[in-house]
């Protein structure tokens, strides 16, 4: 067990070196660097250009430039963003709470919604309660998140005459207005997330509906509720937990229109922002921050397997 | 007693020779579909969704009443009405007009990001299968690399580099392929994996096929309804992308007609003076996706019941 820890940790890093090489080759394959685009149809002279270029270490040789940066991430220095000359995680943390409220009450809102429906589904399979959970299900997977938080933003309005504020109030200073601003945009993204993990869940719980062990509990006289809920729900939940868990980590930073639609400053917003301005630090370390988020939580999962299910057992 | 027998040995004659017809390949085909629209209400819902749009596709230019690019200054921001039966957007486009030539954007972006992610990751995953060892773990380091590498980031560099324009459609595509690989790679390879090790891939290589004859003509076959699934459900996912593309400005440009382009600037802008503008567009989104996602997983259901693919 010790080994497949120490293994699988290791495996971190090439992936994430990976990502690291990708990120810098792409940026720097698309046209135009932050110095031009910020000069971009002014008439400066290119010794300024070339000036400001030096200072930002840009004219290196992109050898020198990936082994500097690299360098830094071994230090843990993120460096500063090229364009506003702070600190890049003092950007990253600016933002992040945004974010992670954002995730964490959709995910909230999405076991809520999704695991009771789910086995609902299961066990009334192929009723018409189970093709109307379904029908729901699907039509989670198939609208736009961000469409249906246009037709919120759009209901509200013509309803109530209530539009969301423009200015983000955190969660510390006033939790009524944080929520009353988070609740919108955390419905529209936790429906698809919802349907995602409810299809999961019914399907699961299907597959060990059909098992020995849950003929023999039914055979011995237990309650159905007790069969579905503590037989079945319990060894049904693994695959759930993952898909739960690697939607989390893709809300973090994959939120991008919905922040859009919402008017909300959160990782997504930054990122796009980032590749649109080159600021190649920025766009650096958030990709690397995500992939490792991604690449944590899968690592996560697979050791809160052991804990959920004794069966498994990694060498 | 003979009398008797003859009328059923007849009978088993014809059932043998039924079933013989029966198990060849249209006939099963047939069987296969009457079976599946008889047990499947859903996934045959979805199926009639999904020819509803190939033919409004097919014939775009007979069904659409205006010209989807004409600008008509004086039907400007109009409301639905007979002459326009879901309005006019700020240019005076017809917006139904809009939406059936928008049936071809995206089913031409959906259609080929997922058989070009699909296909990929389908030779991906035979090869990691069947090679195993370093080639194994290379390829899937790469699928890991691809998995945890944010879309967007992918979306506006190869946006950025190849440029945009009226006929940069290719850039779309190419960019909505690069995360169905590696998910289709996965699925792939662990299918893969329990085939490789059966006696008749060992019969195969012992008469003397060559790896690319035993990936390609012996394990290729047998992952293939994990592949098919994948590829209607992807096609629904990569319409649904090019809808959040567009509708950031990455994705299709005008003046084609696209239903997350159309989504982006005037939906947003006039949405309370014209929320025709903002609702159409979705609704077919959704239903296009809708009946991807039905069909898919009925097909699923009746294919490969234990797959998974959320």
């Amino acid at each position: 067990m010790r080994r497949y820890v120490a293994g699988r940790l290791l495996l971190m890093i090439p992936t994430l070196v990976g990502v690291a090489i990708l990120t810098f080759v792409i940026m720097r394959a698309v046209p135009g660097d932050i110095v031009a685009l910020k000069y971009a149809g002014s008439p400066v002279p290119q010794s300024v250009i070339d000036e400001e270029r030096h200072q930002l270490g840009l004219d290196k040789p992109m050898w020198a430039q990936f082994t500097d940066w690299m360098g830094e991430i071994a230090h843990f220095d993120l460096g500063t963003s090229l364009w506003t000359g702070h600190p890049v995680v003092d950007e990253i943390l600016v933002r992040l709470p945004l974010s992670l409220e954002l995730a964490i009450i959709a995910t909230l809102l999405a076991i809520t919604i999704a695991v009771p429906l789910g086995v609902l589904a299961a066990v009334r399979q192929d009723t018409w309660t189970d093709y109307a959970i379904r029908l729901f299900s699907i039509g989670g997977l198939a609208m736009p998140s961000f469409w249906i938080g246009l037709l919120m933003v759009l209901a509200t309005i013509t309803l109530f005459g209530w539009a969301p504020p423009l200015v983000f109030t955190a969660i510390t200073d006033d939790p009524i207005a944080n929520l009353s601003q988070m609740v919108l945009p955390a419905l529209s993204v936790g429906y698809r997330y919802s349907a995602v993990s409810m299809r999961m869940t019914r399907s699961t719980v299907l597959e060990v509906l059909r098992e020995d062990y849950v003929r023999t509990a039914r055979a011995k006289g237990v309650r159905e509720s007790v069969v579905v809920l503590r037989h079945a729900l319990r060894n049904a939940l693994l695959p759930v937990v993952t898909v739960i868990s690697l939607e989390f980590a893709f809300l973090i930073g994959g939120l991008v229109v919905t922040e859009q639609v919402f008017n909300l400053n959160g990782i997504g917003k930054l990122l796009v922002d980032a590749v649109a301005h080159r600021d190649y630090t920025l766009i650096q370390a958030l990709v690397l921050l995500l992939a490792s988020v991604f690449v944590l939580i899968n690592f996560v999962v697979d050791m809160v397997y052991v804990v959920l299910d004794p069966r498994i057992r990694y060498s | 007693m003979t009398e008797l027998a003859r009328p059923v040995a007849r009978d088993v004659d014809d059932v043998a020779k039924r079933r013989y017809l029966e198990s060849t390949g249209p006939r099963r085909f047939v069987r296969f579909w009457r079976e599946f629209i008889r047990r499947r209400p859903l996934g045959t819902a979805g199926a009639a969704l999904i020819i509803l749009m190939l033919l409004t596709a097919a014939f775009a230019d007979r069904i659409a009443p205006y010209d989807p690019v004409e600008i008509r200054f004086s039907d400007l921001l109009q409301g639905p009405s007979l002459q326009h039966l879901l309005g006019t957007d700020p240019f005076g486009r017809d917006v139904f007009s809009r939406i059936v030539y928008g049936s071809r954007t995206a089913l031409l972006v959906g259609f080929s990001a997922s058989f070009v992610g699909c296909t990929l990751g389908l030779v991906l995953g035979v090869v990691g299968a069947y090679f195993g060892g370093k080639v194994d773990q290379l390829v899937q380091r790469l699928m890991d690399v691809l998995l945890s590498f944010p879309l967007i980031v992918i979306a506006i560099a190869v946006v950025a580099a190849l440029g945009t324009g009226e006929d940069k459609i290719a850039n779309v595509i190419a960019a909505i392929t690069v995360p169905i690989i590696p998910r289709v790679a996965r699925v792939v390879r662990s299918s893969a994996l329990s085939i490789v090790n059966m006696p008749y891939i060992e019969a195969t290589r012992a008469v003397g096929s060559g790896a690319v004859r035993i990936m390609f003509r012996h394990i290729a076959p047998n992952v293939f309804a994990p592949y098919l699934i994948m590829l209607t459900a992807f096609l629904g996912q990569a319409i649904l992308l090019e809808a959040s593309l567009s509708f950031l400005g990455l994705g299709v440009f005008e003046p084609t007609p696209s239903w997350g382009l159309m989504l982006r600037g005037a939906g947003m802008q006039f949405l309370e003076q014209a929320p025709w503008l903002a609702i159409a567009p979705g609704v077919a989104i959704s239903l296009a996706v809708f009946g991807f996602n039905l069909f898919g997983d009925s097909l699923r259901d009746a294919l490969d019941p234990r797959l998974r693919t959320a």
